[in-house]
């Protein structure tokens, strides 16, 4: 634009001006520059679907946030060094002990800097409620099968997310450097030295030296305020951009189909909602950080190789970890061509890691089982993927049992029983807990579809009893609506796959698989109500 | 992939989740009804009392306003409790007043605005539900053909399909370029030290005295009564400062000395001299992954670890008797010196600690 | 031991040192926990003061009362049967410990003695640690001057973190011990009972004699306690102060809680 030829053709700005205010002009100015409204256009009716559950992630992004802002507010304070110092701070307890600078500044920002012990409090709750959320929000994924097709890779996207979420806790757990954090440092020295050929020397080079030298601390600072986070940015970023590209799914209602989505507009409703949300999610933290104590440093003490608490366990998230090392047995290291071998801890990890790889790539294992290349934006009710709930329950409890004994010597004293007892029990349920949970998982959610099939063909029981004039009684039902019983009806089912050669007449070892599998899944199943069901069940009354 | 699966006729019917886009994708081995219940269509819209009643509309403005006013009054106050509850050195019910006022002006401020705002989206905007259509994830066909055709065209005017030299060698050189990079972590650990050597030695040498941790002050055998338990490092290493690796050599030193009666006591014949009139003392440092095993019950004898509940029996030698570890405690040898101060005969036999591949 | 705060408690805590503003600060809250954990301490302060005398009447009154309670299972001779140890030489202490938190006489037998209303009233106790004390010497009931929680706490913090945390959880908050033993809360302890537990070494805690742990740090430790007790955590309800485990479910079933309930109502159609 130069000055000359504006007057002369009174563009697009004029009206504007005389129309707008300050508003309108500052819209002007940025969209000329950014072409924002290109993406106000795109994005500012795009419609959300409304789920309690569906809030579940935006509870994770909330939390990071609040991290974000809390954790930028520590770093002014926290010194991450472990160069001995000797406190004179303000708690009595602690005063002229050896230290690092780590430990005396954490407590500095509890104990002498105004509002710091809150946000302390803040971004420990924050970081124990993001791990959290993300886990109820896989969960809500996983039973109701929305990581299908085209959704795959944003699952395996969450899923990393959830890793890096559990090493930042863990970096942010380590870095006070007090005895609690140091203790857990110490274990995961000992489980690195475990590993074969490269262990020793992972742990030295991670360490800086013999555990636990004068430079961990900082390196994990690196991690937790730098690099981790980017990554976690990034990746949350990706996985965002897929919900816009895929559309977030909705559950089956009537009128809602594979080709809509139904729900509030971003602009205004689901932007009062969300944006509300946050200061809800925001809030809710506040006030348990005001109100309830998070890892009192000052109780622990600096780190000393020599004193361990009663107690020591790690955060909520790693608990799993810490507790398939507690229930592997005995003398398990094998001495074999003068090196060792730690099987103690490498099965456990082994059995840990194991699960961790079927998590990730569940939905190719179901949709290569399934062979259904379609997309799926309609979720499904649990019980109608009875075997995928049934799977998911023997996971959770898998997990459930792990996270248990985590807390072995907790559970002991507190409910009165043995440790050894509390093991041993555990140790029983790891292997038979998810098998039962399996069972009783697939068997309530057939007879669920089955009662949802009763109900769609004869209505709900009235509990009105009439005695006809031919001297019989029966239950009077009362029909569901035709919008009721949409929802009740309105899924698919799977059948066993064949065995069928392929073109060149054979059947491979691939197929034989798959068909089992398949077999597996699918063999019990009830069919939705078709159309001719209905109609003839109607004749019947 | 079709081929494959079950294609019956029942299955080979048109896919009735993707019809309308052209691109029929396989259904597998879903089981497509041809008689599947039809979907009523959306349910008449229900107009929310906020819409009837101008008066319940009126009382909802209201209460969004009220609470939005709250808010600004949590943040004044959240500001008013910082100057007003000030932090007292050395008095500790100062900074719990501090961290609570605070805390709950900014949580009052927080959710007040948060439910204010959730509240005039759900009682007062626009309650009709909104559609939007949705469109195969997949580019269109005339766009993947476009893409196909851009990389065709890519290939053809740069050569890279044609000039397998350059590729080939270019790919060899984005593979070494990252690799110096892990040669640099190398400098993470000191360049002049082997883990494995460090690993296999503490600090304990014939002739150091046994002394009180964290004090230094030397342990003698008399002092050390029967069902009692001290936590001992050497007596030199109480002088060793902490720039000095005092940590370091800590974390591999630490033991345990207790006192049982000597007929309590199992030994091997070979081990009967490292112990003195019923006094042991063992490592520390839980051979399972090397949590400090503290714990010791003076009528049981057992020494327990309280990260992952390992049990060691002092009686025997510390064995594993419960619990993950992987093998006895180490036991440091000791003896009485002239003076009756208890003194260690030599290092431990073997590497204390956690397992690691280089230990035989 | 008394529960409820006696008058001359809470004479003492008016007098304490905490100032006014915090008083108020705390009052305003509505957590008078402290309360309760200083006048225990006060009053158990007063209950120590033991006269050195031992008077005669007294013994022969303790060992009628050993003999009707304590003989059956630990010998008309203290000296012990199958099911309880020999009480030869556990001193005075040992007595006063064991009967002064209820421990004694044990009602079953089970992994360890835990701790109940206490049976005997104050002179009874003494009468029959006196009688104990006569027939061995053994550690005696400990001087008033060591009780007073007024030593070194950062020293009897760090003593205590190295000697005592273990079992005892670092903020006194107990810990398990194998089959089914514990190592009980501190909280709440009165201090002679505490020192009576470190000389003696009740069931299976190790004894920490004063070659291991001289009075003076053995006072340190109490000081340690006390101060603990008496200052509640700045940050809050401490969840029992039993760590990470604690934490993390109240994390789940209040925090994650309370958010789901909220996006419940968030989502929920408007009326």
């Amino acid at each position: 634009m130069n000055t000359v030829t504006a007057p002369a053709e009174p563009t697009t700005p004029t009206p504007t001006k005389k129309s707008g205010g300050f508003t309108a002009t500052a819209s002007n100015y940025i969209d000329e520059r950014t072409s924002i409204s290109t993406a106000v256009k795109e994005l500012g009716r795009k419609i959300f679907p409304d789920h309690w559950s569906f809030l579940l992630g935006e509870v994770a992004l909330y939390s990071f946030v609040i991290i974000l802002l809390s954790g930028t507010f520590l770093t002014f304070f926290f010194q991450a060094s472990m160069a001995e110092v000797h406190y004179e701070g303000s708690y009595v307890p602690l005063k002229g002990i050896e230290m690092s600078a780590a430990m005396a500044s954490t407590l500095d920002i509890s104990f002498d800097v105004r509002g710091g012990l809150l946000m302390r409090q803040v971004h420990h709750w924050a970081a124990l409620l993001f791990v959290a959320s993300i886990g109820l929000h896989m969960l809500r994924i996983f039973f109701t099968g929305a990581f299908r097709k085209p959704r795959e890779l944003n699952w395996v996207i969450g899923f990393v997310l959830f890793i890096l979420a559990m090493a930042e806790g863990f970096t942010g757990y380590s870095l006070p450097d007090d005895l609690l954090s140091g203790n857990g440092l110490r274990i995961i020295d000992g489980m690195v030295k475990g590993i074969p050929v490269i262990g020793t020397w992972t742990s030295f080079l991670l360490f800086g030296g013999e555990f636990p030298g004068t430079d961990i601390v900082g390196r994990l600072y690196s991690l937790h305020i730098l690099l981790l986070p980017a990554i976690i940015l990034v990746l949350i970023a990706l996985h965002l951009l897929f919900v816009v590209v895929h559309k977030h799914t909705q559950f089956s209602g009537p009128g809602r189909t594979q080709q809509n989505v139904v729900g509030y507009p971003i602009l205004p409703v689901y932007a009062a909602k969300a944006g509300g949300f946050f200061f809800i999610v925001f809030g809710v933290v506040m006030l348990i950080a005001s109100l309830f104590t998070i890892n009192p440093v000052w109780n622990y003490g600096p780190y000393d190789p020599s004193p361990v608490s009663a107690g020591t366990q790690p955060d909520w998230y790693i608990g799993f970890a810490d507790g398939v090392l507690r229930l592997a047995p005995s003398n398990w290291d094998i001495v074999l061509f003068d090196h060792t071998f730690s099987f103690g801890i490498l099965i456990p990890l082994a059995v840990v890691g194991l699960f961790i790889v079927l998590v990730l790539i569940y939905p190719f294992i179901e949709g290569w089982i399934t062979g259904d290349k379609r997309e799926h934006h309609i979720l499904d009710r649990p019980r109608n993927a009875a075997t995928r709930t049934a799977i998911g329950s023997a996971g959770v409890t898998f997990y459930a049992v792990l996270w248990a004994a985590a807390s072995s010597d907790i559970i002991a004293t507190h409910f009165k029983v043995t440790m050894e007892g509390v093991i041993h029990t555990l140790q029983v349920l790891l292997f038979v807990g998810p098998v039962l949970a399996y069972f009783i998982a697939k068997r309530t959610c057939l007879a669920l579809q089955k009662k949802d099939r009763s109900i769609a063909l004869h209505g709900y029981e009235s509990g009105r009893i009439v005695r006809l004039p031919g001297g019989e009684y029966i239950e009077v039902h009362e029909p569901v609506d035709e919008y009721e019983r949409w929802n009740l009806v309105g899924h698919e089912s799977y059948q066993p796959l064949m065995i069928r050669p392929n073109s060149r007449g054979r059947i491979t070892v691939a197929q034989r698989t798959r068909a089992a599998l398949s077999r597996w899944f699918f063999e019990d199943r009830i069919d939705p109500v078709t159309q001719g069901e209905l109609e003839s069940s109607h004749d019947h009354h | 992939m079709a081929q494959d699966d079950n294609s019956g006729t029942e299955l080979a019917a048109a896919d009735s989740s993707d019809h309308g886009h052209g691109t029929a994708h396989a259904v597998g081995t879903a089981v497509v009804a041809r008689d599947a219940v039809q979907n009523p269509g959306f349910p008449p819209h229900r107009p929310r009392v906020t819409d009837l009643d101008p008066k319940k509309e009126k009382n909802a403005e209201r209460a969004v306003y009220t609470l939005f006013y709250l808010s600004i009054v949590g943040s004044v106050w959240a500001i008013a409790a910082y100057m007003a509850f000030p932090i007292v050195p050395e008095d500790i019910a100062s900074v719990r007043a501090n961290n609570l006022f605070i805390g709950l002006g900014l949580a009052l401020a927080l959710l007040a605005l948060g439910i204010g705002a959730v509240h005039w989206g759900k009682a007062l905007m626009h309650a009709e539900e909104g559609i939007d259509e949705r469109h195969p994830v997949r580019g269109t066909v005339e766009t993947r053909a476009r893409a196909i055709e851009i990389f065709d065209e890519a290939n053809q005017e740069s050569g890279f399909g044609r000039r397998s030299l350059i590729r080939n060698s270019l790919i060899g050189a984005l593979i070494a370029f990252p690799l110096p990079a892990v040669v640099l972590f190398r400098g993470l650990a000191p360049e002049n030290q082997n883990p494995v050597d460090l690993l296999k030695h503490t600090m304990w040498e014939a002739g150091d005295k046994l002394a009180r941790d964290p004090s230094g002050v030397p342990i003698k055998a008399a002092d050390v009564t029967v069902g009692s338990v001290f936590h001992v490092i050497p007596e030199k290493l109480a002088s060793v400062g902490h720039t000095e690796g005092y940590l370091e050599e800590k974390a591999k030193a630490i033991v345990l000395l207790m006192r049982l009666k000597p007929e309590d006591l199992v030994e091997d014949e070979d081990r009967k001299a490292w112990s003195y009139d019923g006094i042991v003392a063992y490592s520390k440092v839980c051979t399972h992954v090397g949590c400090p095993v503290a714990l010791y019950e003076q009528q049981t004898h057992h020494l327990l670890c309280p990260c992952h509940q390992s049990q060691f029996d002092v009686t025997n030698h510390c064995a594993v008797i419960f619990g993950p570890a992987a093998r006895p405690l180490p036991q440091l040898p000791i003896a009485v010196d002239d003076e009756g101060y208890l003194v260690a005969q030599s290092d431990f036999k073997e590497p204390v600690g956690p397992s690691f591949w280089e230990r035989h | 031991m008394p529960k409820t705060p006696s008058p001359t408690a809470r004479k003492s805590r008016k007098q304490g040192r905490r100032s006014p503003l915090a008083t108020i600060s705390l009052l305003a809250v509505g957590l008078l926990f402290t309360g309760g954990a200083f006048a225990a301490f006060s009053t158990s302060t007063a209950s120590a003061e033991t006269p050195a005398v031992v008077s005669a009447a007294s013994v022969e009154d303790g060992k009628k009362l050993f003999q009707a309670n304590c003989a059956s299972c630990h010998g008309l001779d203290l000296e012990g049967t199958e099911d309880a140890p020999s009480l030869i030489g556990v001193g005075a202490a040992a007595v006063d410990f064991q009967v002064g938190t209820g421990r004694m006489p044990m009602q079953a037998h089970g992994p360890q003695a835990p701790v109940k209303p206490v049976q005997f009233t104050d002179d009874q106790i003494k009468s029959m640690a006196e009688y104990v004390a006569t027939t061995a010497p053994g550690p005696g009931i400990p001087d008033e001057s060591l009780l007073d929680g007024e030593g070194d706490v950062a020293n009897g913090a760090e003593l205590f973190r190295i000697n005592c945390a273990m079992c005892h959880n670092v903020a006194g908050a107990g810990g398990a011990l194998t089959e089914g033993k514990y190592a009980p809360a501190l909280t709440g302890v009165a201090p002679e009972h505490i020192y009576e537990a470190m000389v003696t070494g009740p069931q299976n805690m190790p004894v920490f004699s004063d070659a291991n742990l001289s009075p003076e740090e053995k006072r340190d430790v109490i000081s340690a306690l006390k101060f603990m007790e008496a200052n509640p955590s700045p940050g809050g309800h401490t969840l029992g102060s039993l760590g990470p485990v604690a934490e993390g479910l109240f994390l789940w079933i209040f925090g994650l809680g309370s958010i789901v309930a909220l996006t419940v109502w968030i989502t929920a159609r408007s009326n």
